[in-house]
């Protein structure tokens, strides 16, 4: 039952920041984002088991390994950038968050292009010349 | 797990605290000392949030980068 310590967590620092956020709001916001750092912590590990699985299976598959590798970097750097801009955004910086993910969705695309030219010259092949 | 949620409420109490002291220091009239406890608490609790998120993004790194 990971998401009642999820939710505990969640409520108890809320509380706190609460608390802090009259006295030094500074305090607040670090709190804030050990909150998030912690919650992700938690989750990380189940998410790393259901990677493995998928991992197993695309070794069973005979896939292109390269192909998860690729998927698999994705999805990091879309966690992320999500965690750093809502991170900013929660302390009122809106723009930079805004270039955060500006960021991620560049970079994303540029490990993706590979894949993309792939699935082209695989249409261009099955296409009748 | 444990060590975990430890961290929220140490953070949490050392803002209390440093409120406190900036707070007492202030009405005893010596102002910029109570400035120098605010940046010396702020500067201790960033050097633990910026090791957590050192530890994040080792964890990120170690789960889908495979680095």
């Amino acid at each position: 039952m990971d998401i009642i310590q999820v939710v505990g967590i969640g409520l108890i620092a809320t509380i706190l920041a609460l608390i802090l956020k009259e006295q030094k709001p500074m305090f607040a916001f670090l709190l804030a984002t050990v909150t998030g750092v912690i919650i992700f912590l938690v989750v990380i590990g189940k998410i790393s088991e259901v990677i493995r699985v998928l991992e197993k299976m695309a070794a069973q598959a005979n896939l292109n390994m390269i192909y998860l590798d690729t998927i698999l970097k994705i999805i990091g750097i879309a966690y992320i950038a999500e965690f750093g801009a809502q991170v900013t955004r929660d302390a009122g910086q809106g723009a930079i968050a805004s270039k955060i993910e500006l960021a991620g969705k560049v970079l994303i695309m540029v490990m993706a292009i590979p894949i993309l030219s792939l699935i082209v010259e695989t249409i261009v092949r099955l296409l009748p010349s | 797990m444990g060590m975990n949620v430890d961290a929220i409420f140490q953070i949490a109490g050392m803002g209390i605290i440093v409120a406190m002291i900036h707070t007492v220091l202030k009405s005893s009239g010596k102002e910029d000392w109570a400035n120098w406890v605010t940046l010396i608490g702020i500067i201790v609790v960033l050097f633990m949030v910026a090791s957590y998120i050192n530890d994040l993004f080792q964890e990120i790194k170690r789960v889908f980068l495979f680095k």
